[in-house]
């Protein structure tokens, strides 16, 4: 089947990815999970919720490292692949949030409770719907990616403070297990057979992540590289 | 590669039937996922999951083919 001699070599990590989030769908809901009150079956939402903020996170600091590039290059596949990376940890985000509200209504009573990791996510995610915008207004290349990188770096301090560290401190209570001295967590992060399913899904969602932003990635520098292509043409035929 | 995937899902489904198998000491739903198909659920997940990565693959190879034309030209 394969055409090229590379082709695992280069496609090995988008199959991984879509074989360990198969796994998870098919492990998550016929494996075995521990039996806790009000919880009950939505347990299993951990492998589909949970694991959305940790390829959020994973894929915004991607973005974080493209940003970086950046600076130090100036090339501007690197401000694109951040953006793309920084879209695709949004689309994470917003998957995320929106999951979590649904498995909130059926277990913490409400649609949003007013819970310190809820609402850090979701100024967390205005600030990256602000990176968006902030890009979209600005027209000139080199500056807007400065721009943007140097933002880049502050939205993603900001989200690591407004997810981990801010629900962590002990003045806040938190819903969230592992939170707001509510150590729930490990009661069944434990679990070991969860682990089995947790991790794979995690880091398939990460991948999948990487593809989706990978491809719209390159579609933009398509486009970008056509636009130069097109300008350079057009100053060899003026000249 | 097709012989790739097989084994791989094999190994899954080998996998998932060594988990279900280990020591059911708490009772959970276990009824529903015996009888309450519970599997059908799992499956339409399955075809909805394949059906994106199918889309993504489709979108790879446009995007190679246009890659491919770039270079070309």
């Amino acid at each position: 089947m394969a055409t090229q001699p590379s082709f695992i070599s280069k496609h090995w990590w988008k199959i991984t990815g879509a074989l360990f989030v198969m796994y998870s769908i098919i492990e998550g809901f016929l494996g075995k999970v521990p039996a806790l009150p009000i919880l009950h079956e939505t347990i299993r939402n951990l492998y589909f919720h949970v694991t959305m903020w940790f390829a959020m996170i994973f894929v915004l600091g991607g973005s974080v490292v493209y940003s970086i590039r950046y600076l130090s290059t100036g090339s501007v596949y690197d401000d694109l692949r951040a953006e793309h990376m920084a879209s695709a940890g949004i689309l994470l985000g917003l998957l995320g949030i929106t999951t979590g509200s649904v498995w909130a209504r059926f277990t913490w009573g409400g649609w949003w409770a007013n819970d310190p990791k809820l609402n850090g996510a979701a100024i967390s995610l205005l600030i990256y719907l602000a990176y968006v915008i902030l890009r979209s207004s600005m027209d000139e290349e080199q500056k807007r990616a400065r721009v943007a990188a140097v933002y880049n770096i502050f939205a993603f301090v900001l989200l690591i403070v407004f997810l981990m560290v801010y629900p962590r401190l002990n003045q806040v209570d938190s819903l969230h297990p592992g939170n707001g001295g509510n150590p729930a967590f490990s009661s069944y992060d434990l679990d070991s057979n969860m682990r089995l399913v947790f991790y794979p899904a995690v880091a398939g969602w990460i991948m999948m992540g990487l593809w989706i932003a990978n491809l719209s990635y390159r579609i933009a520098k398509l486009r970008y590289d056509k636009l130069m292509w097109q300008s350079e043409n057009n100053l060899l035929i003026e000249e | 590669m097709m012989k790739y995937l097989l084994s791989f899902l094999f190994f899954l489904v080998q996998a998932c039937f060594s988990l279900l198998s280990a020591g059911n000491e708490v009772e959970m739903a276990t009824g529903m996922r015996s009888e309450g198909k519970i599997y059908v659920v799992v499956a339409v997940l399955c075809i909805v999951f394949t059906g994106i990565v199918l889309f993504l693959v489709r979108l790879e190879r446009r995007v190679n083919k246009l890659e491919k034309e770039k270079t070309d030209l």
